[in-house]
């Protein structure tokens, strides 16, 4: 992943404008998000999860990470979405958040796209709120629109406690 | 040797090397501000460090050298040969007084007049041409001799080294020096070979330590750390397969890995002296500031800890001596006064018990101030009066610890500025540990730290519950108990709250999986286990589905959006590489209401007043009624059993009541529900008083038991007084005093309107009783007999009431009580026109013929004995009466 990703990065510079970030891209319920590149740790596939009870509803348990803990958010319930189905695999998108590993629940996670601040906009003021709240802003890909997701008000769990 | 000696031997000698190269190159680049600045600071600190330590002669020596030194820096002396020259012969006989105090552990005798004469006056720039006569000399021959030796001690480059052997200025101390063995001859004898003698001696506290980054230990730890998690991984795999070609090399390296974990367990291993070092100095200057005379005692200065824990204890330590120098003890003059040894005394002692170390701290000084506690609680919205009033000393000294609570009336440059003991709590709770206290009024106060010998690496039992694993460290667990279906003893349920019966005890049970909020498993289970589980001085049980092995666990903290969950101390990631959450059985505690610490000291403080009031045996009836746990009633209160056959149950206002003895009877039933048996008979514990009889409805009355009334476990619920063991099982004992009003309170109470009796005017009582029991027992008895009853647990509430402008028609009030006793409490009602003419009735389990005087005496119309309840409401209806008929 991390090899990968810098040779992408010194294509786009070279040919593209200078204004471009890379993104990892993730679906959930066929919505593409995107964190920043540089924050992503890992992708995962599925782990095996232990339950952390009197956690927080989006807090699905924490993972072990070759001997780090990690903790795992399920970021469809902490958008507001149901919960995955059971049979369903997820991935997870491994973020370091001050020194504190999470691991980010989505479908699926995609390719890493550099994208132009030129096609970055504001949230539409017609967003729901609570998906204002964690999104940063969106960008218009050719058929579909990215959101951009703010990690760390994802991982802020102090606010709406 | 004194640990502070030896390490500031060590460091001293490591900064005397550094400055020998130091000087050489300041003498080859004089004006290297760089060089001079660094050599300035290594002379300043020896010199520092002397001082502290009273080491008069070095002092002066080094802080004659950091005037030249300082000179030089400055600008105002250039930097000579000669200069440097009478730089270093202070620096060798810095070297010198060392090496005596490295033997001898005191300074030599003698003086360094010449050299601090020499040193003053290059300072002061005067004698410049006069000091270099004596030193020119002394280079060469040390040069010489001490070549050869120079190596051998890997010293640093030839020109400056350790110049031992310097025959020009050592005579004069030499020749006072009255008997160091060693010293002298290496000194007189310039040779090579005895140099070298000299030098490795000297050199003996140096090269037995060395010097390793901290943080190069931690990570050591943290390796090794990892090495168990992977021994215990792969000693798993292992289990169960005894032909195991790995077996026996598996076997040495778990060995190999202990030992390796213990090994570098000690290097992180510091004596708890350390952390002392400075209280002595602290307490000195304490006494000079305040003016008190005080005697620091320390013991167990060898105790070992890890050093994180070292750190984190330090800063507490330090604050509680202060404390209890500056608020603990008195002024020397009221010492004094008060006839006590002038000199104030502060203990500290440190020791290992069973995994702990456990720290005391106490002074023999005045004791906590309890009235301002509780002025300070009150004033800080920590608690209300009332509340304060039913706490226990011991409870409420508990407040300090809470955060902006100084009690010291000003602000000394010490303590009082009301950051202080919250801090110190928290500080020393984050390492896992516990801090009580105890204190005696004019005897002084102790602290009591209790603390886990490392954090690193922990042993913990893994339990399973609801199909999830969890870890409790293995410090805080006692036992472990298995219960079966069929086992003697099963978990019993007192109104949904489990105990369990442990050796004549019962135990609160905590479910792990209520707690938890974790799914119960629909499936009845066959056996289940208890951890007993110990938090400062209050033990329970945590009931858990399967208890599996216990695993070298390194704690590792919670990521922060889950801090919150005070019943996870952390978490760790097992030998099968599964992550757990370790379970912190303070927060278990925290939950089920008892913290702790306050629940100890409480538990123990109610446990001692509830065992004074129950000397006396009690008769009790025993019976079943609304679930299977037993239940049980004072046979005292109880007229009559009968059975009812439940045909005879009529309803009327949807209430059921029988015909009984030509009225009717009110049924009441323990959980409120009305379901009697469908047919037959039902027996009921009938409760009678005068015209008035009410049925409790049971299901099966099981025996008639005497023995003492300890209520064990108090609950909240009405109802309910508490839990008592009686004949050896866990029993609940009700509250008759909720059942009767509700039979006999509106019932009747509605009667007495309605039969227009405008004029009739219940009397009032106040109950004046410590014991909640009895106040409990009677209160239901005064009422049914037509009094309004108000019970109060102390003559203060008694006498709060009389403030607020109660009035009452009798009081009855107990004579043992903890503060204001009866007697007192019947003068004071006695000495105030209010309530001075309102009879009052002595009630007591003392009932002697002189106790019955001195009631009367003080103020008492009557004296009966408790348990006479018929006496009681006999001679209250005549006492009253008697005081209406006078009035």
């Amino acid at each position: 992943m991390n090899q990968i990703v810098p040779a992408g990065k010194r294509q786009v510079t070279e040919l593209a404008a200078p204004e471009t970030q890379d993104f990892v891209t993730m679906f959930i319920e066929g919505q593409l998000f995107g964190i920043p590149v540089l924050t992503v740790q890992d992708v995962l596939g599925p782990q095996k999860i232990t339950r952390i009870p009197l956690a927080p509803r989006e807090v699905a348990g924490s993972l072990n990470l070759r001997g780090r803990i990690v903790t795992a958010i399920d970021v469809r319930l902490r958008l507001g979405l149901p919960k995955r189905a059971e049979e369903k695999k997820g991935m997870s998108v491994v973020v370091d958040q001050s020194g504190e590993l999470y691991s980010l629940m989505v479908d699926s996670v995609g390719e890493v796209l550099s994208l132009p601040a030129a096609k970055f906009e504001r949230n539409p003021p017609t967003l729901d709120p609570h998906w204002r709240e964690f999104s940063i802003g969106i960008y218009r890909l050719e058929g579909k629109l990215l959101v951009v997701l703010d990690v760390g008000k994802l991982l802020d769990f102090t606010r709406n406690e | 040797m004194d640990d502070l000696l030896s390490e500031f031997l060590t460091e001293t000698s490591e900064s005397l090397s550094t400055l020998d190269v130091a000087l050489v190159n300041l003498e080859q680049n004089p004006n290297d501000p760089q060089i001079l600045g660094n050599i300035f600071r290594l002379v300043h600190t020896i010199k520092g460090t002397c001082g502290f330590l009273g080491l008069p002669r070095l002092e002066h020596v080094a802080h004659a050298g950091e005037n030249v030194l300082g000179k030089f820096r400055d600008g105002e002396l250039e930097v000579t040969p000669a200069a440097v020259t009478l730089i270093l012969q202070s620096i060798d006989r810095i070297k010198l007084i060392l090496g005596h105090l490295e033997q001898n552990e005191c300074e030599p005798e003698g003086s360094d007049e010449d050299l601090i004469a020499q040193l003053n006056a290059m300072a002061e720039g005067r004698s410049n041409p006069s000091a270099p006569p004596p030193p020119p000399p002394p280079p060469m021959p040390t040069f010489e001799s001490v070549a050869a030796s120079a190596q051998a001690a890997a010293a640093p480059p030839p020109p400056a080294p350790e110049p031992e052997p310097e025959p020009e200025p050592e005579p004069a101390p030499v020749a006072n020096v009255p008997a160091p063995a060693a010293q002298p001859p290496a000194v007189a004898a310039p040779t090579g070979v005895s140099a070298a003698g000299a030098e490795a001696k000297e050199s003996a506290v140096a090269a037995q330590t060395i010097r390793v980054n901290v943080e190069l230990l931690e990570n050591l730890m943290t390796l090794v750390s990892e090495l168990v998690l992977t021994r215990n991984q792969l000693l798993q795999m292992v289990r169960g397969k005894d032909d195991s070609e790995f077996a026996t090399p598996l076997q040495r390296l778990s060995h190999i890995t202990t030992d390796l974990q213990e090994g570098v367990m000690k290097t992180r291993m510091q004596p708890i002296g350390n952390a002392w070092a400075k209280l002595p100095r602290i307490v000195r200057d304490l006494s000079v500031e305040m003016n008190k005379k005080i005697d620091l005692q320390m013991l167990g200065a060898e105790t070992e800890l890890d050093r994180q824990v070292l750190e984190l204890i330090k800063d507490p330590l330090t604050h509680m001596v202060r404390n209890s120098a500056d608020h603990g003890l008195e002024p020397t003059d009221e010492r004094k006064r008060i006839g006590k040894p002038e000199v104030g005394k502060i203990v500290l002692n440190a020791f290992h018990e069973g995994g702990h170390i456990i720290i005391e701290i106490s002074d023999d000084g005045r004791g906590l101030n309890l009235d301002r506690i509780k002025q300070k609680a009150i004033q800080n919205g920590i608690a209300t009066e009332s509340e304060l009033e039913t706490m226990t000393p011991q409870q409420i000294y508990q407040y300090i610890f809470k955060a902006g609570f100084s009690t010291a009336e000003k602000v000394t440059s010490v303590s009082g500025r009301g950051v202080g003991m919250d801090v110190v709590r928290t500080n020393i709770e984050r390492i896992g540990g516990t801090v009580e206290l105890k204190s005696l009024p004019g005897k002084g106060s102790t602290f009591v730290i209790k603390i886990p010998l490392t954090l690193a690496i922990v042993s913990a039992l893994i339990v399973e519950c609801a199909a999830e694993r969890f870890a409790i460290p293995q410090i805080s667990v006692l036992e472990l108990v298995r219960v079966t279906a069929n086992s003697e003893h099963g978990i019993e349920m007192i109104n949904n709250a489990p105990v369990l019966r442990l050796r004549d005890r019962l135990l609160p049970l905590v479910s792990l999986k209520r707690q938890l909020l974790l799914a119960e498993d629909s499936e009845e289970r066959q056996e289940t286990f208890i951890v007993v589980t110990q938090v400062g001085t209050y033990t329970f049980g945590i009931i858990v589905d399967r208890v599996f092995d216990t695993e070298e666990i390194v704690v590792k903290p919670v990521a922060p959006i889950l801090r919150h969950i005070t019943m996870f101390s952390g978490n760790t990631i097992l030998g099968d590489g599964s992550v757990i959450m370790i379970l912190d059985p303070n927060g278990i505690a925290g939950a089920t209401g008892e913290s702790g610490l306050l629940g100890g000291a409480q538990a123990a403080e109610s446990q001692t007043v509830r065992e004074s009031h129950a000397d006396a045996k009690t008769s009790l009836l025993v019976f079943r009624a609304g679930g299977d746990d037993l239940k049980a009633v004072p046979l005292a209160l109880v007229a009559r059993l009968e059975e009812i056959d439940v045909a005879e149950i009529e309803h009327s206002h949807g209430k059921p009541m029988v015909q009984y003895r030509g009225h009717l009877m009110p049924l009441i039933s323990i959980d409120g529900s009305m379901n009697f048996r469908d047919e037959g008979r039902q027996p009921v514990l009938v409760f009678s008083d005068q015209d008035h009889t009410m049925g409790l409805v049971v299901d099966e009355i099981v025996d008639i038991v005497e023995d003492r009334l300890r209520v064990e476990l108090s609950d909240g619920n009405p109802g309910i007084i508490g839990t008592a063991v009686i004949a050896g099982k866990a029993t609940t004992i009700i509250d008759a005093g909720y059942y009767l009003p509700q039979a006999f309170g509106d019932w009747f109470g509605r009667n007495d309107k309605e039969f227009g009796n405008a004029d009739f005017h219940q009397p009032r009582v106040l109950l004046v009783d410590d014991s909640p029991f009895f106040r409990n027992l009677l209160t239901p008895l005064l009422s049914v007999a037509g009094y309004e009853v108000i019970s109060v647990e102390g003559a203060d509430k008694a006498l709060a009431l009389r403030e607020r402008g109660d009035e009452f028609d009798a009081i009855i009030s107990d004579i043992e009580m903890p503060g204001m006793s009866g007697f007192e409490f019947a003068q004071a009602v006695r000495a105030d026109g209010r309530w001075g003419a309102i009879p009052m009735v002595a009630l007591s389990s003392h009932a002697t013929e002189k106790d019955f005087e001195r009631g009367r005496q003080v103020g008492f119309n009557d004296y009966i004995a408790k348990f006479d309840r018929d006496a009681l409401i006999s001679t209250l209806a005549s006492t009253i009466a008697a005081s209406k008929g006078a009035a």
